[in-house]
């Protein structure tokens, strides 16, 4: 089960990494999602991993769970549904205001496109 | 009462943030100053804070009566109170001069605000390195929304960079904080600090890889050389009073550098002790060497001034590479000194780009200001302390951290320090003849400056004479904290032995 765990976490942070690093607003607020989906099943394992375990305490006190890395998973993914709600409206507002949906404010391929045509003029 | 002083700096910001966003429109002049008197009370509470602090006691505030290392816990030492008070000074100086008309440019800029200065004040007390993830991420979702404040495109534009930035840095916070929990089994900070010191030779990879993560998110935030990109532009994009704020938010990474790895990973952490040092000491340096690059590219006055402040975080994070208690004491009264005085830097940049019409603060000529001579006055007592120029706090900061390196680390140190001042004095000597000298006349008669501007500059301004006639006291007192930060089997024993704390 861990190596299963273990590269499900990294297949996940893989795929986040690779999409917040993309140009656009829409693939950078997804892999940051995938980022924090696979930062909170780390969380999760952190306490290692037991299966069939008591939540707290059972009646004969064997095979217990670790409780807080369950209350820190929690802790995040509140923040990261905020901080993600926070981004999508921050990107829309981004997209109507700047007029396009790049990162930084500007498209670099409609502008090559414009100074390609200028050119053939 | 005095029992529950520690959680006031917490508790009365977020009280005054839900009552001010409660109503969204109107009630201007009763938000304000109700704004004010907040964060007033705020400063009130920091000083009777340092006062018990000063003592050397260390004390801790037990959330929920929880004792640690099993509740969360908020931790007053020298350190933190320092902070704390450093915050509330600054913060009232932003808040005055946000009363000129500043907020009313957006909704909620008050309430935001206090919510911003609980998670700032939160992240200095806080003793439990998972509080510390909780309260960077209030601080940071309140910076996003001030930095939005207004509007414009190029907040939008350097706001996207930096959420994206600070999520991403959110992430790996998290990893690290779950590397070290799988390594040592707790979160509380002190409780860290006594287990790391006995770790299992094998779990001493695990430890290293978090330690080294948490470094890496800690100058994300305090704009360390390879990750302050962010920097420069979102600082000269916000508006003036959140900029002057966001002085002390980099600071916040400093802060967090300086406790983690004096505390956790200090002189008895065995095999992993003084890890970050090195990898600190020379980022420092190129920091600084990159930052007086940027200081004399720069052509607009606001972005210079984020560059200077870029200066600033260089010089604090080469005291911390230093790591020696002589070190530690200068780079804290460099601090307190570069916060007030770049915050005061930023609010007057706003003053004379609102005087100057189309030109802004871009470094051109422009028309003349109607009150160019006052504001030149300001701009000259504030550029002589920031560049660190005698009489003022700024020349003792850098003395005492030049004083502090010792053997090879002068040679890297002193060419570099000394260099950055003066690409600092040539650009802000070439920025103010611009400015103020190079008009092209015309009617001066333009809008009058606000009086509440004037207070808010002044009374961050009054701090750097005040530094140099206090400076004995403060020195002392900055000693004392870095003697304390040396030594951290007291901030263990103080939480985990001592059971007779505040309730």
């Amino acid at each position: 089960m861990e190596s299963l765990f273990a590269i499900t976490t990294g297949v996940l942070s893989a795929c986040g990494l690779y999409l917040t690093l993309r140009g656009r607003t829409f693939p950078v607020v997804v892999g940051l999602t995938l980022l924090s989906y696979a930062v909170n099943l780390f969380l999760f394992s952190m306490g290692g991993l037991t299966t069939d375990g008591a939540a707290v305490v059972n009646a004969n006190n064997s095979g217990m769970t670790d409780p807080l890395p369950q209350a820190l998973v929690l802790t995040a993914i509140v923040i990261g549904f905020a901080m993600t709600a926070f981004a999508i409206i921050l990107a829309m507002r981004s997209r109507g205001d700047m007029g396009n949906d790049h990162v930084d404010g500007h498209d670099y391929d409609v502008r090559q496109d414009n100074s390609r045509k200028e050119r053939q003029r | 009462m005095t029992a529950h002083l520690t959680v006031l700096p917490v508790a009365l910001p977020l009280l005054s943030a839900m009552l001010l966003l409660s109503k969204r429109h109107g009630y201007i002049r009763l938000k304000r100053l109700f704004s004010v008197a907040s964060t007033a009370v705020l400063t009130l509470v920091s000083a009777a804070l340092i006062a018990r602090a000063a003592g050397g006691e260390i004390t801790y505030y037990a959330l929920g009566n929880w004792q640690p290392p099993f509740g969360i816990v908020l931790v007053l030492d020298r350190l933190s109170a320092l902070m704390v008070l450093l915050t509330a000074l600054l913060a009232l100086g932003c808040v005055i001069f946000a009363c000129a008309g500043e907020d009313e440019r957006g909704s909620n800029f008050h309430g935001l605000f206090q919510l911003q200065l609980m998670g700032i004040n939160g992240a200095f007390l806080t003793g439990d390195l998972f509080n510390l993830f909780v309260f960077f991420e209030v601080l940071l979702l309140a910076s996003y929304a001030l930095l939005l404040h207004g509007g414009g495109k190029a907040r939008i534009q350097s706001a996207v960079h930096y959420v994206i930035l600070n999520m991403a840095g959110s992430s790996l916070f998290l990893i690290a904080v779950g590397t070290l929990y799988g390594a040592t089994g707790t979160l509380n900070m002190a409780d860290m600090a006594a287990r790391i010191s006995s770790l299992p030779a094998e779990r001493e990879g695990l430890a290293t890889a978090g330690a080294l993560l948490l470094l890496v998110v800690f100058s994300l935030k305090a704009a360390m050389l390879p990750l302050y990109f962010w920097m420069p532009r979102a600082y000269a994009a916000a508006p003036a009073p959140v900029a002057a704020l966001f002085a002390v938010m980099t600071k916040i990474g400093v802060y967090a550098i300086l406790r983690v790895y004096s505390l956790i990973f200090g002189e008895q952490a065995g095999g992993l002790a003084n890890l970050g040092q090195g990898w600190v000491w020379w980022l420092a340096l190129l920091t600084l060497a990159v930052a007086s690059v940027g200081v004399l590219a720069s052509r607009d006055l606001r972005q210079l001034i984020a560059y200077l402040l870029l200066v600033s975080v260089g010089t604090l994070l080469a005291g911390i590479g230093m790591g020696s208690i002589a070190a530690v004491s200068a780079l804290l009264y460099y601090l307190v000194h570069t916060t007030l005085v770049t915050g005061a830097l930023f609010l007057l940049a706003e003053m004379i780009g609102a005087q100057r019409g189309k030109a802004g603060t871009r470094i051109v000529k422009g028309r003349q200001m109607p009150q160019g001579q006052a504001l030149s006055l300001a701009f000259f007592i504030a550029a002589v302390a920031v560049v660190g120029m005698p009489p003022l706090s700024g020349a003792l900061g850098k003395v005492l951290v030049m004083d502090a390196a010792i053997g090879s680390q002068r040679l890297w140190l002193w060419p570099i320090l000394l260099l950055s001042g003066l690409a600092a004095m040539v650009a802000l000597s070439r920025a103010g003849s611009t400015l103020f000298w190079r008009s092209q006349g015309g009617d001066d008669s333009g809008e009058r400056l606000a009086r509440r501007q004037w207070a808010g500059v002044g009374l961050l301004l009054a701090f750097s004479p005040l530094l140099v006639a206090l400076a004995g006291a403060v020195s002392d007192y900055t000693l004392a904290t870095a003697e304390q930060l040396a030594n951290p089997e007291a901030f263990i024993d103080a939480l985990l032995i001592d059971a007779g704390g505040a309730p």
